[in-house]
């Protein structure tokens, strides 16, 4: 009878309490969120979430403008897009505007340099000083509304007392209710993936296993579509890609996968990576085949080549899923595909993916983030809304070689997700640029002034 | 982009470099949150390497140039107050400007001042003279390796021969100006876009006039 006596009666009605809560709180998460994920469906809840926000984004916005105005404040707007106003024009004839309009002789008589030609490349290297179509890829685009998230708003001061009970209100929805049931979900998702897809792989390889490979595999990535609060469209279904093909897209974050993977199925390709990245890809493969190389196979380009074209050339393979940015850019623009997945010569099914920043920001800064800071900043913003374009499949045409078919695909990319479509390399994000650039730059103009000294000896 | 950029910069401030300058307030926010994103060290000041980090700018001829045209003798980082004062050249020059008080200091986007800018981009060792080993330095930056040496130094000889007046085969600040010829291109899209401006030089022309 000993510690009974001590046992407060109050106690027993928390524990029944807290007993109750929980069982009611995992069984909505079953009922709504698990079970429609294993199913597919959707109950329209995270819709509804989406336009209830918009209206309370508007709101704001509108409250701080109003704000601002009253205070005689100017706010701080960015825009879209360049802020030059440039024309395309190239080198020679700019050079030749310059000389026309510093002088009134006639253009028969042009001497082969002028020292007012500096002034072209100065005012190409001011301009590129104020405004550079590169480095503003490589960090957050900016917003002209404000998602109550302090850290995407460059006007935050205090306005009202509503705004900021509203933010503060947001604050403790997004850590106190949102982000724990997210990371639930995120840990559910990710550890029915790696058990079930270690059971599958006991199975004999045949038509069973690779259907219930994708069906585990589908379920798992919707869970993880839900951990995100991920709201996704998808446009031109009967376009997806099929077996035997190669699927590539712009690439913003890691979560790009998981919002294709949600939908169909991939094969992915990748580097192996240790700790838990490690145990997902090595349960994964065991379920079907997918590509995963060790960190010195990478350089290699031949073995790269070699186990893409292999894998592709199996019809009852996968899809393979491929970046060929190599690195994240912040979804304002396309840059330089590598050549290497256009070179394997199957047929290449283009996706355009863009992401609706007013509800979070999906861009991986790596060099400002690591992995881990940028899942808990995905999982604590409001939502990630985003759009996927299915587009019609694309072959290598006769004549053309890996480097044009890459940009023909990257232009149709950039063309249907809005964005600029870009030559450079998205390595510059780290790296120094090329010099070959400049010295295309200095051909192109040395050849204005030697040009003109074989026409003065002709005549 | 920088974090917090148009509340880091005090209002005084940008009252001043609006003086000073003559940009607008959301020209200088604009300018200022360019500033702080190219600062990758978040010291408030930029080095030559931030400015290098603009592919734009590291594939330009004369990118180290124009680089160079940033920084004060001598001194290797710039403030904003700085960065704001060599592109404040770059603004164009309004018809009320004209009328401004002539007592006032000249402003920095005056003709003058757009035209010692260009001269100090030939002139390196900042005597007042473009010689002939200057000018060549320059064009050797921009037509690279694709034009001999022999053939780059008749162009040079031929530029400073048509310029030079006083025979010292070199080209003073005077002697750039008053063979010069100016003309303006406006590149102007709206009171968010920046204006840049051009300077044009005639050489020939104004030494053909002179000589007749």
């Amino acid at each position: 009878m000993g510690p009974f006596l001590d046992f407060n009666p109050f106690d027993n009605l928390l524990c029944i309490l807290l007993g109750i809560s929980f069982t009611v709180w995992f069984t909505l998460l079953l009922v709504f969120i698990i079970v429609p994920a294993i199913f597919g469906v959707s109950f329209g809840i995270r819709r509804l979430y989406m336009k209830t926000l918009l209206k309370i984004f508007e709101w704001a916005t509108h409250r701080i403008e109003r704000g601002a105005k009253d205070n005689n404040h100017l706010l701080y707007k960015p825009y879209s897009n360049a802020i030059i106003a440039k024309e395309p024009t190239s080198l020679e004839e700019e050079i030749n505007e310059i000389r026309r309009r510093g002088s009134n002789r006639d253009l028969d008589s042009a001497s082969e340099f002028e020292m007012s030609d500096i002034f072209y490349f100065c005012r190409r290297g001011v301009e590129s000083i104020m405004d550079d179509e590169v480095t503003k890829r490589f960090s957050a685009e900016e917003l002209e509304s404000w998602n109550l998230l302090t850290r995407s708003n460059y006007n935050f001061q205090h306005i009202s007392l509503r705004l900021t009970v509203l933010w503060g209100l947001g604050v403790v929805i997004r850590y106190g209710f949102l982000l724990p049931l997210r990371v639930t979900l995120a840990f559910t998702g990710v550890g029915l993936l790696v058990v079930l897809t270690s059971i599958i792989g006991f199975l004999p390889n045949g038509r069973m296993k690779n259907f219930l490979s994708e069906q585990v595999h589908l379920m798992c990535y919707r869970i993880c579509v839900r951990a995100l609060t991920a709201i996704i469209t998808y446009h031109d279904s009967e376009n997806k890609p099929k077996n035997g093909g190669i699927c590539v897209a712009n690439h913003t974050s890691p979560i790009d996968v998981i919002i294709l993977a949600s939908d169909g199925c991939y094969a992915m390709v990748g580097q192996i990576h240790g700790g838990l990245m490690g145990v997902i890809q090595k349960s994964m493969v065991k379920a079907c085949p997918h590509i995963w190389f060790e960190r010195s196979e990478v350089k290699d380009r031949h073995l790269v080549a070699k186990r893409l074209s292999d894998h592709v050339e199996d019809t009852t393979k996968l899809p393979i899923l491929i970046f060929p940015e190599g690195t994240c850019i912040n979804n304002t623009s396309v840059m330089m595909f590598k050549k290497g997945s256009f070179e394997i010569g199957s047929t290449v099914y283009p996706v355009a993916i863009k992401y609706d920043p007013r509800f979070g920001d999906a861009f991986w800064n790596s060099s400002q983030f690591g992995m881990v800071n940028y899942l808990l900043r995905m999982m604590s913003s409001w939502a990630i809304v985003c759009s996927v374009w299915y587009l019609p499949p694309m072959t290598r045409e006769e004549g053309e070689d890996a480097v044009q078919f890459a940009s023909r695909v990257k232009a149709a990319i950039a063309r249907q997700g809005g964005l600029v479509d870009l030559l450079w390399d998205g390595g510059l994000k780290r790296g120094k640029v090329k010099d070959t650039f400049k010295e295309e730059q200095q051909k192109l103009y040395s050849k204005m002034l030697v040009g003109t000294q074989e026409d003065r000896s002709r005549s | 982009m920088g974090s917090r950029a148009s509340t880091l910069l005090r209002e005084e401030e940008i009252e001043e470099i609006k003086k000073e300058t003559g940009f607008s307030h959301s020209q200088i926010t604009r300018l200022y949150s360019r500033f702080t994103s190219l600062d990758k060290g978040e010291n408030g000041t930029l080095s030559r390497e931030d400015f290098q980090r603009i592919p734009e700018l590291a594939i330009n001829p004369l990118g180290d140039r124009i680089i160079n045209a940033f920084f004060p003798e001598g001194e290797d980082q710039v403030n904003f107050r700085g960065f704001m004062r060599t592109l404040a050249h770059f603004r164009p020059i309004e018809d009320n400007e004209k009328n401004k008080d002539p007592t006032a200091s000249e402003p920095l986007n005056s003709r003058t001042n757009k035209l010692l800018f260009a001269f100090q981009l030939y002139d390196l060792d900042r005597d007042d003279k473009i010689s002939r080993d200057e000018l060549l330095q320059v064009l050797r930056m921009m037509v690279g390796v694709n034009i001999s040496d022999e053939q780059l130094g008749s162009i040079a000889d031929r530029t400073i021969q048509e310029a030079d007046q006083n025979g010292d085969n070199s080209i003073s600040f005077n002697e750039f100006i008053k063979v010069g010829n100016l003309q303006h291109i406006y590149v102007w899209a709206g009171d968010h876009y920046l204006i840049l401006t051009y300077i044009l030089l005639s050489v020939l022309q104004d030494c053909l006039c002179s000589s007749v």
